[in-house]
């Protein structure tokens, strides 16, 4: 698949102070941090959930627990993909029962993944509340899921695609805005 | 690297790709298996048959909870119970099996090829789950994630294969496994008892299979000691003089198993035949990974299903 570059969404100091915000309206709406746990959703969530709670220990010197989860074996679509995707382990701590959950992703896009990762994590225990923060919003919702903390919203066509690049998979840092061609 | 298959067969025509990227699915399912609520909705409407014409409680009881933990339907029928015993051929039920519009169907049959054959008349996925004296693909899958869980690679170790290997569809499935992933394999087992020529099947690989001279040979400074059951079920009788001479010349001791390397671990593929192919305090013991096998076996066939049966 070849893609053309359409935009620069975001540059790497633009991620840096997105997320920072978003660590701080984190805080700001959960007094009680020792009970909060972020979740990313495999694959990009996970370094995004990991760099949040770095920000977080910056400004408040507490440390948020961090997990893992991988959504594969909830999504709506399995049997119609042509191959099966690669399973990647989910990592929770062990009673997730009364806390408050934050899933992290990098897109949220027809809500599909988050309606996954919502049922997987009731099947782990029964959660206090559940939040999400995205790094981009961009539009397109097929189901009535929303985000509590969001990095940008973009607007976007349904032919184009937000790329987010993390140096934990990608060689740099930075969203891009590009579609197939 | 998906597996672009429909059934799973046999591990001779996998490659190692296609072998390893079973045992890493399986490796993420092994979590299920310790959750609280123990059950993904993956396979949810899929329909999986238990086919059994031979008695086995490990295997079967493992893929249908493999299915269960999937959310799938799984249904046993053993051939005591189904009109086989009126007569019907096994393409007739095959194909009345298939009417049914099952997504997989799970077979174990005493002639070899019996799913190679159900393979060819049905569109549901076919997983053999024991053919005569052929193969045991899923049986060589949960040793070899065994193995590299306990050693941390496979490529490189010696493994040691000995007893009854003549009847022997784990070994077949094992040999031809392990030599695809790079593992120098050993069999060694009573002259009456070798398939002579086997080496000659396994395909050119980085490991290898070669017959050792004796018993203790194969043992000498093995990493992985593979014990085989004494298949009294299917010999004709005449195999070695008596259950307590093999014993004594065959079956895996504490004093034969100081042979092998210190930290050598020791796989038995069930059911145990104690005080015959293998001491009790060997197969009780530290170095004994048996019922971890068992607990891997529900991850590999959990990982073969999704893999086979996920799709429309």
């Amino acid at each position: 698949m070849d893609f053309i570059e359409k935009a620069c969404v975001m540059t790497s100091a633009d991620m840096n102070r997105v997320l920072a915000r978003m660590a701080s309206q984190i805080v700001e709406n959960n007094p009680d941090l020792s009970n909060v746990l972020l979740v990313g959703i495999r694959r990009r969530g996970v370094p995004l959930a990991e760099k949040i709670a770095a920000k977080i220990k910056e400004m408040d010197s507490v440390d948020v627990a961090t997990g893992a989860l991988d959504i594969t074996l909830y999504r709506d679509d399995l049997s119609t993909v042509a191959e099966r995707p690669v399973i990647n382990k989910t990592e929770l701590p062990a009673n997730i029962t009364g806390k408050t959950i934050i899933l992290v992703d990098d897109v949220l896009y027809t809500g599909r993944t988050i309606r996954a990762a919502l049922d997987e994590l009731i099947d782990f225990g029964r959660p206090r509340r559940v939040q999400l923060a995205v790094l981009v919003d961009r539009g397109w919702r097929e189901l009535p899921i929303q985000a509590d903390y969001i990095g940008k919203y973009v607007t976007t066509t349904e032919r184009e695609i937000i790329k987010v690049m993390l140096p934990e998979y990608d060689e740099t840092e930075q969203v891009l805005l590009v579609e197939q061609v | 690297m998906p597996l672009k298959r429909k059934d799973l067969l046999g591990i001779a025509d996998l490659s190692p790709e296609e072998i390893n990227l079973i045992l890493d699915t399986a490796e993420a399912f092994r979590d299920i298996n310790e959750r609280q609520i123990k059950k993904v909705p993956t396979l949810r409407g899929k329909t999986v048959i238990n086919l059994f014409f031979e008695a086995s409680t490990r295997t079967r009881t493992s893929f249908e909870i493999a299915a269960k933990r999937l959310s799938a339907d799984a249904i046993n029928i053993s051939a005591s119970t189904s009109s086989v015993v009126k007569g019907e051929t096994l393409i007739d039920t095959a194909l009345n099996l298939q009417a049914m519009a099952p997504d997989a169907i799970v077979i174990r049959h005493s002639s070899s090829g019996a799913p190679h054959q159900i393979a060819r008349v049905v569109n549901a996925a076919v997983i053999n789950a024991g053919d005569g004296a052929h193969e045991h693909p899923t049986q060589a899958l949960l040793d070899g994630l065994t193995i590299r869980q306990s050693k941390g690679r496979i490529a490189g170790l010696k493994v040691a294969i000995i007893g009854d290997l003549l009847h022997s569809r784990v070994a077949r499935s094992n040999a031809h496994l392990l030599a695809k992933l790079g593992a120098h394999v050993a069999l060694a087992g009573p002259r009456t008892l070798l398939p002579l020529g086997l080496e000659k099947l396994i395909a050119p690989s980085e490991g290898s299979v070669t017959f050792a001279g004796n018993i203790n040979e194969a043992i000498t400074d093995a990493d992985v000691v593979m014990v085989l059951r004494i298949q009294l079920e299917r010999q004709t009788g005449g195999f070695f003089p008596s259950l307590r001479e093999y014993s004594i010349h065959y079956g895996l001791n504490r004093r034969r198993l100081e042979m092998a390397k210190p930290d050598a671990i020791v796989l038995h593929p069930g059911p145990l035949n104690r005080g015959i192919e293998i001491d009790s305090d060997v197969a009780d013991g530290p170095f004994s990974l048996i019922l971890d096998q068992v607990n891997n076996g529900l991850a590999v066939r959990m990982a073969v299903l999704y893999l086979l049966a996920g799709g429309e």
